[in-house]
């Protein structure tokens, strides 16, 4: 609601988010307490080490880039009132499919591989996203438990997949008879890779370390961002796909064909996750490896919904997220593992549930006061 | 004993956005049927839901029978011998008329269970007091609306009611079913029952109730006994002014035919049929007015026509074309405008704001959109023309629709359908829920699209509203039309009697509706069980 | 060959591996009956599959890691039910936030605790039951019997108790009148004086104790050890189950039971057939995608499911 007359009640409505953050880090702290360390102490380090030089920029970012994707998909089906909550599955197929794609079609040149790879990213994410939203339109069945069971489908495809095209043994292993670890491809062609973003700095004399893994996925996030911000709001693809989601028997009264956009927004969404492969694909690992994924899909739907599902707000909140576990994952280290990092999945968690409850609250309390004035 | 058996004392409550009662003072004596009037918002169903325990009022008093109560939630009131009948009713449909009529007050045995068989028992024994005539095993689902009252009404007498408030009893009854209740009533007042009627129905205000109470704008304008007022005097209490019951309209002559529906039928998905053989003509610059009891097709009927429903038999031509089955957006660019029954569930996107809205089902098209790209200036243009044409308030193209009254809700969905030119225009309950202001605007621009030579198909549940617009009104009952009659000769009783299906020996036998028989198909079956 | 895949053994197993399911899917019944959709039974039975192990090694007492696991299940129905009940926040949402909070707390903690993630336990629940005849013994029709009926762990009998049970509280007495009420029209029941919030509150923490039960079998009857994200998209099977079964115990059950059936099947078929096992793997998954198609039209879900009530009309 437009809230020009009162500023107050229109910031209430706008800093649901930070209260929900403030709540976690809270609820977090009593819990480093319990542990028996100083939460100060733990925060400080987090956030000095995580964002307190380039470096930390640069892994935070880096951290961030994937969860942008999956944001940005989760708050793209959301705004159609879907919840795509199987951007786990979308980011494995569609990972898996720019690996494919980079390692099979070595002999092409750059400027035609890149683009294709990213593309496979994003139909293969695109494609696992398709069978929830075709069953959703057609037969009506929630796509809730559809994405789901689809995420633990892609799960064990995947692992069947790295199992076929599994990478070769190198010399040394051979040599020392041992096998892959954990099973994984063959690299990707080199034309296939995106840049890193030192090796671009570098050229214009700013120093980052080397092995920091941003690279112009980063970008490629940012623009995909942009795109769905221009989609939503500015055209008529976007009208019909947000009128779908506020409300089906008026869209169908005003001649908008419902199971198509339905089947459309999932399908741009499980591209956005899909493209998660950009940056760890094609501009990390430069294979695919069984568990290079943690929770990235879930994760998305707590950085949506900080974000209020709208894609500027995804990648702040994205980026947030990206401190929260570089920084964890440094605590933990600088610790001596006495604080693990899956503190930070519990602060999520509490994120979410503090986002909502904080969103609902706020809602009745400007509802009553616009009722009194 | 007390003068009044129930007074409320300066009663006001307020909601978010509105103040729906302010210093309310209402009196009723015991075993009277006493009239709540006034339009919708008025204020009267709050008021009753505050009596009721639903809501609580931000200040005033409550006294039964002389003494102060406080009745914080629905248990209290029934412990104070209080029952309400909501205007929708409360019934859970899969659940048995037992069922409904025992939730929260369950009969049990062996502590832990419900005892179904006392439960049938003590409503068997209710309804033969009262003569109501109900078998307790059925489902609510499968029984007519007529029945459904009637449980209400045993609902609040099983919780042992001595003060029984009716929210709009008769918004759902043919004039039959109407006609019973009245009598249902007439015989609870004789058994010492009182009665609070709320309506907005003038004549029945007349015909059934001892006293009459009058609210306006949140506030009581004055109590009189019935007896001592009339129709034309509430009216005008009603609605603060002289009111014109009758709309002007102009003599005319009616053009080519526009829309022509030949033999259409539409099953369910139960292969059952919701209109047969529907056969209509409406020609240009003439008002069809569709009149029935609600849920007898005309929902369907609109559905059919606009592409939102599929046909199963039969066509739909608009001028020489053929649209039946087209997809509604074919259909709307034809020049099909359509005021949707239900404004929240089809008309608008609350969410979206104005200007949004104004484009709703015109968005796709140019000037609206370019290429893929939404035309902001020419979507604000449109948007500002159209506020100060149809004065929709407040003047703002980006306020919220949900922000906007429900009149001014209309009014943009009016202004919208009517934007296109339309050679059809599907108006379905056009005035629903409006106030008088916003009723006489809908009416006046309808009768201007009429004499601009739009054809007009008119549907509604207020029988007034058919008669003063319509120049043809086909009459229609278990999903057929009985009758088209001239709406000049119209008589108004044989009206009403066709709309139950009473007036005419031509209606073919419909197999569903026959609840009755059902209904003692399955109680026949129970009672073999046991 | 047939006789050597539907056998007694296979029964069991199928039923053993139903049992989850059922518990769960039963915990959904309760939930959506009064109109609150419980997505979070996942991470309730991840969650008390993790607090049975650490519980049970704990004390030495399977029945006390169940207990914990029970009160565990309770304690997230509560948190459910607050942020759905109370705030009227999303239900999927919150669902979904339990869902993450579980994977972050188990892994949490059994680095706090046991510094590893994959946790075996220390006791298990006995057997109870008939001893299986030795061949010879008895007939085989006898041993299929026992095998089949009276050869488990005591929970695989309570959860047929509580199956029962179940049916009985929600069909047949007036807490389950008032519970199907308030999740097919709220407001009705309000009007009658039935309390919709307590209703649901009530409702939502049965649904956690019976995914507290689930989990608590998963981890110390099926696997007896815990390992991170062991629920496996179970508690979203039992949520197919539940549909499939059209919201009703017995259905729930039935449905339970043929996912048991169908992955005990699978993991048979693989040992005549080379299947490989990630296939094998996926079988639950599509089965569940492929029940919730064929169970369109069958039975619509609670008029009320995953609205939120709200007392005064804005």
């Amino acid at each position: 609601m437009k809230q020009k007359s009162n500023p107050f009640l229109y910031f209430l409505e706008k800093i649901t988010p930070l209260i929900a953050i403030i709540g976690a880090l809270l609820i977090g702290s009593v819990v480093i307490l319990l542990i028996g360390e100083d939460p100060i102490q733990v925060y400080k380090m987090m956030f000095v080490l995580a964002i307190g030089n380039l470096d930390g920029w640069g892994n935070v970012l880096f951290r961030a880039t994937p969860l942008i994707f999956t944001g940005l998909a989760v708050a793209f089906a959301f705004r159609c009132g879907l919840f795509n909550i199987g951007g786990e599955g979308q980011v494995y197929v569609g990972a898996f499919l720019a690996a494919y794609v980079g390692f099979t079609f070595t002999n092409l040149p750059s400027i035609i591989l890149i683009p294709l790879t990213i593309a496979a990213a994003a139909a293969g994410g695109a494609l696992w996203a398709f069978v929830p939203g075709l069953l959703k339109a057609k037969t009506g069945v929630h796509e809730v438990i559809v994405t789901i069971m689809m995420n633990w489908i892609a799960t064990s495809l995947t692992f069947y997949l790295v199992l076929v095209y599994k990478a070769p043994p190198t010399e040394e292993m051979k040599a020392a008879g041992v096998q892959q670890m954990i099973p994984h491809t063959s690299e990707i062609a080199e034309a296939a890779r995106l840049p890193r973003i030192s090796t671009i700095l570098s050229s214009l004399n700013i120093q980052l370390p080397a092995h920091n893994p941003l690279n112009v996925s980063f970008f490629i996030a940012i623009a995909a961002a942009f795109l769905v911000y221009y989609i939503l709001w500015k055209t008529s693809l976007g009208y019909e796909i947000r009128a779908v989601g506020y409300n089906q028997t008026a869209s169908e009264y005003a001649g908008i064909n419902i199971a198509k956009n339905i089947i459309l927004a999932m399908l741009i969404s499980g591209a956005l996750a899909g493209l998660v492969g950009t940056n760890e694909v094609m501009g990390y690992k430069f294979r695919w490896r069984q568990e290079l994924f943690t929770n990235l899909g879930f994760n998305g739907i707590a950085v949506a919904l900080l974000g209020k599902n709208h894609p500027f707000g995804v990648v702040l909140a994205a980026i947030l997220f990206g401190i929260l576990s570089y920084g964890g994952a440094l605590v933990n280290i600088f610790t001596g593992g006495k604080i693990p990092r899956e503190l930070i999945m519990v602060i999520q968690a509490v994120i979410v549930i503090l986002v909502v409850v904080a969103d609902e609250v706020a809602k009745r309390f400007i509802l009553r006061r616009k009722s009194e004035s | 004993m007390a003068e009044y058996l129930l007074e409320m004392k300066n009663i006001s409550k307020h909601f978010p956005l509105v103040k729906a009662n302010d210093r309310v003072n209402f009196s009723v004596k015991k075993g009277e049927i006493h009239a709540l009037v006034g339009e919708n918002g008025a204020g009267k169903s709050t008021l009753m839901s505050i009596l009721y325990g639903l809501y609580q009022a931000d200040e005033g008093e409550i006294f039964i029978d002389g003494k102060k109560v406080n009745i914080t939630n629905p248990n209290k009131a029934i412990e104070l011998n209080i029952g309400m009948v909501h205007q929708h009713f409360m019934l859970v449909p899969p659940l048995t008329i037992a069922e409904n009529v025992i939730l929260g007050r369950e009969p049990r045995k062996n502590y832990f269970f419900v005892d179904k068989q006392k439960a049938a028992q003590e409503i068997k024994d209710l309804s033969e007091k009262f003569n109501f005539k109900i078998n307790p095993w059925v489902k609510i689902e499968d029984v007519s609306v007529g029945i459904q009252q009637r449980v209400e009404i045993i609902k609040v007498l099983y919780r042992g009611a001595e003060i029984l408030i009716l929210d709009e009893p008769t918004a759902v009854l043919t004039p039959q079913e109407v006609d019973e209740l009245f009598r249902m009533l007439e015989s609870l007042k004789e058994q010492g029952k009182t009665i609070i009627f709320i309506t907005h129905k003038l004549n029945e205000v007349m015909a059934v109730s001892d006293q009459v109470t009058v609210m306006r704008n949140g506030k009581v304008v004055g109590t009189m006994k019935t007896a001592d007022t009339n129709t034309s005097e509430i009216a005008n209490m009603m609605v603060g002014r002289e009111v014109l019951l009758e709309t002007k309209k102009e003599e005319q002559k009616a053009g080519k035919v526009v829309l022509k529906l030949e033999n259409i039928n539409i099953l369910n998905q139960h292969k059952f049929p919701i209109l047969k053989d529907i056969n209509l003509t409406i020609k240009e610059g003439e008002i069809l007015g569709i009149a029935g009891v609600e849920g007898n097709g005309q929902t369907e009927l609109v559905e059919a026509i606009t592409g939102l429903r599929p046909v199963s038999s039969g066509k739909i031509f608009l001028y020489e074309k053929d649209t039946t089955n087209l997809k509604p957006r074919k259909i709307r660019e034809l020049s099909v405008a359509h005021i949707p029954e239900d404004r929240r569930k089809r008309g608008i996107i609350s969410e979206y704001s104005v200007a949004e809205n104004l484009i709703l089902g015109f968005h796709y098209r140019s000037p609206f959109t370019r290429g893929l790209s939404l035309n902001f200036p020419a979507i604000n243009q449109h948007a500002r023309q159209l506020i100060s044409d149809y004065d929709i308030r407040p003047p703002d193209k980006d306020n919220l629709l949900k922000s906007l009254s429900g009149g001014n809700q209309q009014k943009v969905i009016v202004a919208r359908e009517f934007y296109g030119e339309p050679i059809l225009l599907v108006a379905s309950q056009p005035t629903r829920g409006l106030d008088v202001g916003s009723i006489e605007f809908v009416h006046r621009q309808l009768l201007q699209a009429r004499g601009k030579g739009k054809a007009i198909l008119l549907v509604s549940a207020e029988l007034d509203e058919i008669l003063s617009l319509s120049d043809k009104i086909a009459v229609i009952y278990e999903g057929q039309i009985i009758e088209v009659i001239n709406a000049e000769k119209v008589d108004i009783k044989r009206l009403g009697l066709l709309m139950t299906g009473a007036g005419t020996s031509q209606r073919k036998e419909i197999p569903k509706k026959d609840i009755e028989g059902k209904t003692e198909e399955r109680y026949l079956k129970n009672e073999a069980k046991k | 060959m047939i006789e050597s895949i539907f056998n007694a053994d296979f029964l069991a197993s199928a039923i053993r591996i139903a049992i989850p399911l059922m518990l769960a899917g039963l915990g959904g019944v309760f939930s959506e009956r009064s109109g609150v959709i419980n997505i979070g039974l996942e991470g309730m039975m991840l969650t008390s599959a993790f607090i049975a192990i650490a519980a049970t090694n704990f004390s030495n007492n399977p029945w006390i890691g169940i207990i914990c696991a029970l009160m565990v299940g309770i304690l997230l129905g509560l948190i459910h039910a607050i942020v759905t009940v109370t705030f009227k926040a999303n239900q999927i949402v919150s669902g979904v936030a339990i869902n993450l909070f579980a994977s972050g707390i188990t892994v949490f903690l059994s680095w706090l605790w046991f510094q590893e993630t994959q946790i075996m336990a220390v006791e298990r629940l006995p057997i109870w039951g008939f001893a299986i005849p030795q061949s010879g013994e008895a007939s085989s029709l006898i041993r299929s019997l026992i095998v089949i009926f009276a050869h488990h762990s005591p929970m695989v009998y309570l959860a047929f108790i509580i199956i029962i049970l179940s049916h009985i509280i929600i069909f047949k007495t007036p807490f389950g009148l008032r519970l199907r009420s308030v999740g097919e029209y709220p407001q009705a029941a309000d009007t009658l004086g039935v309390n919709v919030i307590n209703m649901r509150y009530i409702a939502v923490m049965i649904s956690g104790a019976l995914a507290g039960l689930a989990g608590s079998f998963l981890s110390l009857e099926q696997a007896h050890f815990f390992v991170k994200e062991m629920s496996g998209g179970r508690g979203f099977i039992a949520l197919a189950a539940m549909i499939f079964g059209k919201w009703t115990p017995f259905g729930t059950a039935g449905a339970a039971l043929l996912f048991g059936i169908g992955e005990a099947l699978a993991i048979r078929l693989q040992g005549i057939f080379t299947i490989p096992v990630q296939f094998i793997n996926m079988v639950p998954y599509l089965l569940a995608i492929f029940v919730l198609v064929g169970a369109i039209g069958r039975a619509s879900a609670p008029r009320a499911d995953g609205i939120p009530y709200e007392k005064e009309i804005i």
